[in-house]
């Protein structure tokens, strides 16, 4: 039975928070804490693409501008990290990943996210549409910042919050589901914080 | 001027931080402790790998090609550990 | 040797604060009674548990202070946003219970028994702290190792340890240099670490010394591959790497 470190507290905490909004076994933090498994890429915007691929081959490709030429939304989210650390009321600027796999003619039931570094993550193709997931270029009003996953990362904030990929390029669309970085590694497939998916078998 | 693609990373750390975690699993002092990459063929000791400890599980890279090594992800009271990028392990 | 490294106990322990007091005015050292406690190497560092009443858990690494044979010591640096650093150097007090595992290291270790090679020690910052370990360890066993402590710090006021330093005697120097102000009238250096201070502090490669460097990541790594290309050989050149700065 660890002793209790009397006076800490870690995070700065959010106070007057409704219960509601925090799934089980999370902390609300005001703070915005950076993790990663690897370096932080710097694609030049000139060299940075988002691709949709189907059986080996890419389907429909973005420039940046054109992403940024698209219809985009300001999106407001309590996001949930499987660390423990919840953030409300986050404020986004982005683009429905509707709008663009609405360009796709798509046989698929899932999707593979992939990015720069190499990192993915898997997620069933319901859960990527109908308004519940987007790519995110703004954060708070100003560009997403290249530590947050600048310039563009997923925002899919019904699930735990390392399925919102960063530093992402694109979306493969599989017939067959296929484990992405973390789910490899012991995470949970599908994530939902309200049920507490964190590790595989949860 | 050649683009980096990636930055300096300032947040990552190396094999001496996890020199707790790899004692509690292998039950054997691991920093000095040689690993080839599976990837590349680089040995380096545990200690001068590049680790990073901020993410839901701690990845340890090869210093030479970033590849990922080890990774070590805590489930309840469990050290779970993925060694497949690593070809070859040599104790000191 | 190895055989030291490894005697500590693998298990989460709990130490009490015995006493603890400021370094700077950013910086604290804290003493720990632990009943079980092993004993350590210079250079070696301990994993810390903290545990909220909320049942939050925070684990963080700190350089042990201390020398081999003196009670365990941790000298921890305050840092902006830090989760736990600031509970560390502002709250805790004597009394108070931790969780400590260790000590741990095998690599960024000195011994002193290797009847000399001249050491390089280079700090960045709180990097310092376990090269004070093994100053001190050096007194306590009389080596007569030549040693070079190359410390570069914001200011004055920053400079962790600089009495017990500016009386390191018997072969020891001590070289600082100061990145964001100096007092006036300096006659040290001035300016970040780079290929001439190290050129002119560091020992001539025929004499085979064995450099250590500490500190932030971006130091290390610069400092690291500056002395490579000054002639020591990569496994001559042993680091540790403590993050960004201001990273919590």
């Amino acid at each position: 039975m660890s002793p209790i470190s009397r006076g800490f507290h870690g995070r700065r905490r959010a106070s007057d928070v409704d219960a509601s909004r925090v799934p089980p076994g999370q902390y609300v933090t005001t703070d915005f804490p950076v993790l990663s498994a690897g370096p932080t890429p710097h694609t030049p915007l000139e060299n940075w693409t988002f691709s949709i691929k189907q059986g080996g081959e890419t389907a429909k490709s973005w420039s940046w501008q054109e992403i940024r030429d698209l219809p985009s939304q300001d999106v407001t989210a309590d996001i949930h990290c499987v660390t423990k650390w919840s953030k409300l009321d986050t404020r986004w600027r982005a683009v429905s990943l509707d709008t663009l796999l609405a360009q796709v003619e798509r046989e698929a039931r899932y999707v593979l996210a992939f990015c720069d570094g190499g990192y993915t993550t898997n997620l069933p193709l319901a859960d990527v549409t109908g308004g519940r997931a987007w790519l995110a270029y703004g954060y708070e009003g100003a560009p997403l910042q290249p530590e947050h996953g600048g310039p563009a990362r997923l925002l899919v904030p019904h699930l735990y919050f390392w399925k919102s990929a960063k530093w992402v390029r694109g979306l493969e669309l599989l017939t067959a589901d296929e484990p992405g970085f973390w789910e490899r590694y012991g995470y949970h497939n599908y994530g939902d914080p309200w049920r507490e998916q964190r590790y595989a078998g949860d | 001027m050649t683009e980096r693609l990636y930055g300096p990373d300032d947040s990552a750390l190396d094999g001496n931080a996890i020199g707790g975690v790899l004692r509690e699993i292998f039950r054997s002092e691991m920093t000095t402790a040689e690993l080839t990459c599976g990837h590349c063929g680089n040995a380096s000791q545990v200690a001068e790998e590049v680790v990073y400890v901020r993410a839901p599980g701690t990845v340890m890279r090869c210093r030479a090609c970033t590849s990922v090594l080890v990774v070590v992800v805590r489930k309840q009271e469990m050290n779970c550990v993925d060694m497949s990028g690593v070809a070859a392990l040599r104790a000191s | 040797m190895a055989g030291t490294a490894v005697r500590g106990r693998l298990t989460w322990q709990v130490a009490t604060v015995a006493s603890a007091w400021q370094e700077t005015a950013s910086v604290r050292t804290i003493e720990f009674d632990i009943p079980d406690w092993a004993g350590h190497q210079a250079g070696q560092h301990v994993d810390i548990r903290l545990t909220a009443d909320d049942g939050y858990v925070a684990e963080r690494s700190y350089s042990i202070a201390s020398a081999p044979g003196e009670p365990l010591q941790l000298t921890v640096e305050r840092l902006e946003d830090g989760e736990v650093s600031p509970y560390l150097t502002d709250e805790l007090r004597a009394g108070d219970e931790i969780e400590i595992r260790g000590p741990i290291g095998g690599y960024f270790v000195w011994d002193g028994h290797d009847a000399g090679p001249p050491l390089l020690l280079v700090a960045g910052g709180s990097g310092v702290v376990p090269f004070r370990s093994m100053l001190r360890h050096r007194a306590r066993i009389g080596s007569n190792v030549p040693v070079r402590l190359l410390y570069s710090a914001r200011s004055v006021p920053d400079v962790i340890y600089r009495a017990e330093l500016d009386m390191a005697g018997d072969g020891a120097e001590v070289v600082y240099t100061l990145t964001r102000k100096e007092p006036p009238g300096w006659a040290g250096h001035s300016g970040r670490v780079d290929a001439a201070l190290l050129t002119e502090v560091a020992w001539p490669g025929d004499r085979r010394p064995l450099a250590y460097v500490c500190g932030p990541t971006a130091f290390v790594e610069i400092v690291a591959g500056e002395l490579v290309s000054l002639g020591y050989p990569p496994d001559r050149v042993k680091t540790e790497r403590y993050g960004g700065v201001g990273a919590p």
